[in-house]
C-alpha cells in the first residue's frame, strides 16, 4: 500500500536531479531494494506510472536493481546469505549478527537527456 | 552522507557510479535513500524532541493488538512521575484521542484517511498543533498495521512493537520488517495465555531472535494490571539514557543499523 509514496518521493528525488543537471528529462532511473526495506519491487513498479505521469520522467524506464540479504556475523565473523525472518550465521548459526546488506532502498543513478529534443515536451 | 560532492561512494558502490551511456545522454549517480526527504524532516523532528529533553517512543503493532489500551495504563501509572503527550494516527475518528484524553492527558489524532502509515511529516505538522512545554514523553501511536508504519522514520528514538498473544508466535517470523525495528517487544493480553493453547512466549521470543534482535520482550496485561512494572521501569530507564545523551549532545535513531551493532556487542 505505501508503495505509492515510495513512488512519489521517487519522481520527487529524480525531478530534483533533472533540475540540478538542466536536462531534458530522465530515460531510465535505477533503485537498488533489498527486501528487508520493506517495500515490494512490483508494487513499486505499478505505482511508478502513476506518480510519474505528466512529469520529465514518464516515459523513463524503471530498473530494479535486487539487493541480497548478507549478514555478517558477531561472533565468528563470517559473511553469509540470509533469508528475511532468518537472519542468523550461516555458518556458526549464531543470532548476533549484522546486515550487511538487503535493506537498501537506494536511488542508484538516473540516465539524463541532455541534449534539447526535437520534440519538444510541453 | 550528500549528494553532491561524492562523499556517498563508497568501494562497494562506486562501480555503479561511473558508465557510459550513449551520445547526448549523461549517466547521474545519485545512491541516496529513495525516503531521504521523510527522512530529513524525521531528523528535524528528533532535533526538536532532543531541544525540549522529549523521549519519543513510536508504538506499533497489527489493529487491535492493545495499543491504546496499553497507553491508557500507562499514562495512569505514570500520571504523578511524568508529563506524557500522546500523538494518535488513525485511518478514521477521533475515539483513540479521546480515550487519551479521558486520562487528562494532551492528544492529538491524525486523521490519515486512506494512508496506511503516518510519516514525518504527518508527525512534524501534528507538534504544531501541541503544546509540548514540559513534556517528557511523548508516545506516537502509529495505525495499526505491521507492514507499512516500518518504513517511515518519524524522529522517534525508540520503536515499540506490540504482539498480542491472541495473534500467532510466528508473527516476528511473518513481518521481519517490523520486528527487525524493534527497541522492545511487548507481548500483550498475557491473562488470556491460560485460555489459548497455541501461543507460546518462548517461540514469539526464538522468532524475534531470529532476526537477529537483541530487544527485550516484556510479557503484560494492560487491563488485568499483569507485568506493568517491568514496562514502566523500562520506559523510566529509557527516559534517563535519553537524558543522558541530550547532557553530552547525542541523539538516538531507533535500532537496527549502528545502534544495534552495538546492543549486540553488548550483550554478546
Amino acid at each position: 500500500m505505501h508503495e505509492l509514496a515510495v513512488a512519489q518521493a521517487l519522481v520527487e528525488q529524480v525531478e530534483a536531479v533533472i533540475r540540478q543537471h538542466q536536462a531534458a528529462r530522465a530515460s531510465l532511473i535505477r533503485v537498488r531494494i533489498g527486501p528487508l526495506a520493506g517495500v515490494v519491487p512490483e508494487l513499486l513498479a505499478s505505482a511508478f506510472p502513476l506518480a510519474a505521469a505528466d512529469s520529465r520522467m514518464e516515459h523513463a524506464s524503471l530498473e530494479l536493481v535486487d539487493a541480497p540479504i548478507k549478514v555478517r556475523c558477531l561472533t565468528c565473523g563470517a559473511e553469509t546469505e540470509a533469508a528475511m525472518n532468518r537472519l542468523i550465521c550461516g555458518d556458526c548459526g549464531d543470532w548476533h549478527t549484522q546486515v550487511i546488506s538487503g535493506d537498501e532502498l537506494l536511488l542508484e543513478s538516473v540516465e539524463l537527456e541532455t541534449a534539447p529534443s526535437l520534440a519538444p515536451n510541453s | 552522507m550528500c549528494d553532491t560532492c561524492g562523499c556517498n561512494l563508497t568501494p562497494g558502490n562506486q562501480h555503479l557510479a561511473f558508465k557510459p551511456v550513449a551520445k547526448g545522454a549523461t549517466a547521474v549517480s545519485v545512491l541516496k535513500g529513495l525516503l531521504a526527504k521523510n527522512d530529513d524532516q524525521a531528523a528535524h523532528n528528533r532535533e526538536h524532541f532532543d531541544k525540549r529533553g522529549i523521549l519519543a517512543i513510536n508504538l506499533m503493532s497489527s489493529p487491535g493488538s492493545g495499543k491504546t489500551a496499553l497507553l491508557e495504563a500507562t499514562l495512569t501509572a505514570l500520571k504523578n512521575e511524568f508529563t506524557c503527550a500522546v500523538i494518535e494516527g488513525d485511518l478514521e475518528t477521533e475515539n483513540d484521542a479521546e480515550r487519551i484524553r479521558a486520562k487528562g492527558v494532551q492528544a492529538h489524532q491524525i486523521v490519515t484517511g486512506t494512508a496506511c502509515h503516518l510519516d514525518a511529516h504527518l508527525v512534524h505538522d501534528a507538534l504544531h498543533h501541541m503544546n509540548l512545554d514540559g513534556v517528557d514523553i511523548l508516545f506516537i501511536e502509529n495505525v495499526g498495521n505491521l507492514v507499512c508504519p516500518a518504513s517511515f522514520d518519524l524522529g522517534q528514538h525508540l520503536n515499540v512493537t506490540l504482539l498480542s498473544v491472541t495473534e500467532g508466535d510466528d508473527k516476528p517470523a511473518k513481518y521481519p520488517v517490523m520486528f527487525r525495528a524493534a527497541d522492545a517487544m511487548l507481548l500483550t493480553k498475557t491473562d488470556l495465555l491460560a485460555v489459548l493453547d497455541d501461543f507460546d512466549p518462548d517461540k514469539a521470543e526464538a522468532h524475534l531472535r531470529n532476526l537477529a534482535n537483541p530487544a527485550p520482550v516484556m510479557r503484560l496485561s494492560a487491563r488485568k494490571d499483569l507485568g506493568m512494572e517491568a514496562w514502566l521501569a523500562w520506559l523510566r530507564e529509557q527516559l534517563a539514557a535519553q537524558r543522558a545523551r541530550i547532557a553530552i549532545g547525542q541523539s538516538r535513531r531507533p535500532a537496527i543499523q549502528s545502534d544495534g551493532q552495538k546492543l549486540h556487542s553488548a550483550t554478546a
